[in-house]
């Protein structure tokens, strides 16, 4: 497919080959009612030591591109194509056995649930240690104060004792702890973690956000945060993907995403946001109606649907030519840099508080 | 314990009634629950109680918003059952409209329930999975006996959109949907019977912000324009803070804070308040990264047991202002000096009213001070200042 579309949809060049490499992943389930397109020709780099954070709606297609990166698909109704390219090594089509050998070692995640990925019949010691001595050929003994010392690492208090404790035992928090120590144990080159402080109190978000900042500082690991929560990307990020209907429509540094986006749908994202400076008397501004469906995705922009500007392009363009999305920063729309930049200025800005 | 809370209240003459004009919906005073718990063998007997929620009080006027924040397991969610008494309460009084119904049974809370009506917090368990959407939202109207212009399947379409889900999904079921969206129809499915009080549990923090934001705005619509008043559970604090004129900020079976929104977000004075408000990640580059604006404080660990809670001030295991005397007396819930009228905080050594960057940051997560000593010395931003 294209190398037309690898030159136009893909990062700037940044010199060295970044760590991790995804070109034109596309990845389709076959279902009931169809072919869901649940990733639509994405790419992104990421590089050793800093943090993306992948933003978008429910439904975008983060999750499906993390658990593609790891591998974690069921092959039998899921396509996948593109490249992923991670240290080198291409990962789509890769042998279940290499893929598993990677997980747990080279790329590890974390998940929104640690009850669903923690198993309740083993203490946390234990399921700490596994990935460990499975994947460096350590003793059960070493595993053992592998797990105490990475408990210790992540502020469980008194990590000898509250090794031997099993997942019930611990509180939601000290349990999201136990499943970063767990992925970390191996000191992963790549950490993704999908939502990990999506069901966390703030203040024990703060904690492990800060603690995430902290621990890649010492590993030096590259992060992907999948959020919905721009806030948690602005703490932690160092980078921004902002997907839409299973593609990138922006992408920049932090800074500049948030202080100058370039999409409607960025200006959406940020309008809709309570804010605690912001003026309570004016009503949120939600993004007017409702995301995709990726069985039949809208042809042109997926955005023009629910998109305000699409009078100011002109003609029939947004909903027939796909805009796309520039090298390095920028945003995948027809609008022009100038009028981006007017209108954000104008008209998003000054109501965001 | 719950009665010196009380007492002080009244003693301080601010009784929570008279913050604001209009009269209490829904008031409670000394509202307890305490859930048994049972061991020993091998005859079980009762060993302990959870103090899930321990005395006390709050009023809900009609058609105001009301907001109730604080940590998972601080007894949020029990609070919201009692008032709605899917929970029988241990103590303390339930008053609606004028009428106890601390105790009422099945026939004296018929004619209220589908006046108070819930929105539940677990998105996965509050959805019957063998039922479509359509009949799940439909479902409360037909047992109210409810018939909309249009039809019942016109209005649940209608609710279907309000809530940011495909009308054209009348037929599926729960299974079909991401996490985001099955909460959604359970928002759906309590805006159905359109009561006079919701007691939203934790409604939109499923939600994507921009679906969130039509949610937030539906139900402020509802509660402008048709007067519904809402009893309004959430840990996301931009959102009360967006949505409830009255905040009351829990902790481990006790309010400890509760006043106007301009109290609680801008001159808080309870330390447990500012280290909320201060965990608020906030999309804007220069709060966040450059470390002014507001102040930064971690807290230890998470919120104690609730088993077997700490004498005294509940929070003092995590204060960073607490002396002997938070250990051994509780802290009433009073009117402090300079706190506006209905401004209550519990407190023997409340913090200043601001939420500005202090000079040192309150660091007490054990991980992190040994984390940001180790790679702090030569990193820019807030981690520096730990060693200020
Ligand atoms: N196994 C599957 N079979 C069919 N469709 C799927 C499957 N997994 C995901 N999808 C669809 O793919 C799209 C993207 O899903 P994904 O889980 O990546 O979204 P997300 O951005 O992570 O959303 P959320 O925040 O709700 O988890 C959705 O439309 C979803 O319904
Ligand atoms: N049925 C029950 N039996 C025992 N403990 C309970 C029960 N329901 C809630 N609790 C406990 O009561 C406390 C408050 O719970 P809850 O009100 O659900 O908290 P939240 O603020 O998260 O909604 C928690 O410690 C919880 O574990
Ligand atoms: S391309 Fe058109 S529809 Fe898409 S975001 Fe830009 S203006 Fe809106
Ligand atoms: S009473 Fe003491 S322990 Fe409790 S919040 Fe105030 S200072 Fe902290
Ligand atoms: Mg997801
Ligand atoms: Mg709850």
């Amino acid at each position: 497919m294209t190398t037309l579309t690898k030159t136009e949809d893909s990062p700037a060049p940044t010199g060295a080959d970044p760590f991790l490499s995804v070109r034109d992943l596309y990845v389709r389930f076959s279902t009931e009612d169809g072919i869901v397109k649940a990733v639509d020709g994405l790419s992104f780099d990421l590089e050793r030591g800093r943090t993306l954070g992948i933003v978008g709606e429910s439904g975008s297609g983060k999750s499906v591109t993390n658990l593609a990166v790891l591998g974690l698909h069921n092959p039998k109704s899921t396509t996948i194509s593109g490249e992923i390219l991670l240290d080198g090594q291409e990962l789509t089509g890769a042998r279940e056995k290499t893929l598993e050998r990677l997980r747990g070692n080279k790329m590890a995640m974390i998940f929104q649930d640690p009850l669903t990925a923690l198993s309740p019949y083993y203490t946390v010691g234990r399921q700490i240690a596994e990935p460990f001595v499975k994947h460096t050929g350590a003793s059960k003994r070493e595993g053992r104060l592998r797990a105490v010392e990475m408990l210790g690492k992540v502020g469980i208090p008194q990590p000898q004792t509250r090794v031997d404790d099993y997942p019930h035992q611990f509180s939601g928090g000290m349990r999201q702890r136990a499943m970063i120590a767990m992925s970390l144990v191996c000191n992963p080159s790549l950490l993704i973690a999908d939502e990990p402080t999506t069901a966390l109190d703030v203040t024990v978000q703060a904690q492990i956000l800060d603690l995430l900042k902290d621990l890649q500082q010492e590993f030096g690991s590259a992060i992907i945060l999948i959020t919905h929560d721009l806030g948690v990307v602005a703490n932690t990020a160092d980078d921004i993907l902002v997907m839409y209907a299973g593609r990138a429509v922006e992408r920049g540094s932090v800074k500049e995403v948030l202080q100058s986006p370039r999409h409607p749908y960025t200006w959406g994202l940020l309008g809709s946001m309570p804010r605690l400076s912001g003026d309570v008397e004016q009503p949120l501004k939600p993004i007017p109606g409702t995301p995709p469906s990726l069985l039949n995705p809208p042809p042109g922009c997926p955005f023009h649907p629910r998109c305000a500007y699409t009078g100011e392009v002109g003609g029939d363009r947004c909903s027939s030519e796909r805009p796309v999305l520039p090298e390095g920063r920028g945003g995948a729309c027809h609008l022009t840099a100038e009028r981006k930049q007017s209108i954000f200025i104008e008209d998003i800005q000054p109501a965001l508080g | 314990m719950s009665n010196d809370t009380t007492t002080a209240t009244a003693d301080a003459g601010t009784p929570l009634r008279d913050a604001v004009p209009g009269t209490a919906l829904l008031e409670v005073e000394g509202l307890t629950k305490h859930f048994p718990i049972y061991g020993g063998f091998p005859v079980k007997r009762r060993v302990g109680a959870v103090q899930a929620v321990d005395g006390i009080d709050l009023a809900v006027h009609e058609g105001e918003s009301f907001g109730l924040v604080g940590e998972s397991g601080c007894g949020k969610s029990t609070t919201g059952r009692l008032l709605t008494r899917l929970l029988e309460p241990t103590g303390g009084r339930i008053t609606y409209n004028g009428q106890d119904i601390t105790h009422a049974g099945r026939k004296q809370l018929a004619p209220i329930r589908s006046e108070i009506q819930m929105i539940f917090q677990d998105p996965y368990s509050s959805l019957n999975p063998r039922q479509t959407v359509g009949s799940i939202i439909g479902g409360p109207m037909e047992i109210n006996g409810m018939n909309p212009p249009g039809g019942r399947e016109m209005r649940v379409r209608e609710l279907l959109e309000t809530v940011g889900l495909n009308p054209e999904h009348y037929n599926r079921f729960p299974h079909e949907f991401s996490g985001g969206q099955r909460q959604r129809i359970g928002v759906a499915r309590a805006l159905a019977l359109e009561p006079k009080l919701i007691v939203a549990d934790e409604p939109v923090s499923a939600l994507d912000v921009s679906i969130q934001a039509q949610v937030v705005n539906l139900l402020q619509n509802l509660q402008r324009e048709l007067g519904i008043a809402f009893l309004f559970i959430a840990h996301d604090l931009a959102v009360v803070r967006h949505f409830s004129q009255r905040v009351a900020v829990m902790y481990l079976g006790k309010i400890v804070e509760v006043g106007d929104r301009d109290s609680i977000y801008n001159r808080p004075r309870h330390p447990y308040t500012h280290a909320l408000l201060s965990a608020v990640p906030e999309a804007t580059v220069t709060a966040a990264r450059d470390g002014e604006g507001r102040e930064r404080i971690r807290l230890a660990g998470d919120v104690p047991s609730p088993i077997n809670p700490p004498s005294g001030c509940r929070f003092r295991t995590r204060c960073w202002k607490a002396q002997d005397r938070c250990a051994k007396e509780e802290p009433p819930l009073i009117r402090l000096g300079g706190n506006r009228e209905g401004h209550l905080t519990a407190c023997h050594f409340p913090e200043e009213p601001t939420t500005a960057a202090r000079e040192e940051d309150v660091i007490l997560d054990p991980a992190l001070l040994a984390a940001e000593k180790g790679t702090g010395a030569g990193s820019a931003g807030p981690v520096g200042k730990v060693d200020r």
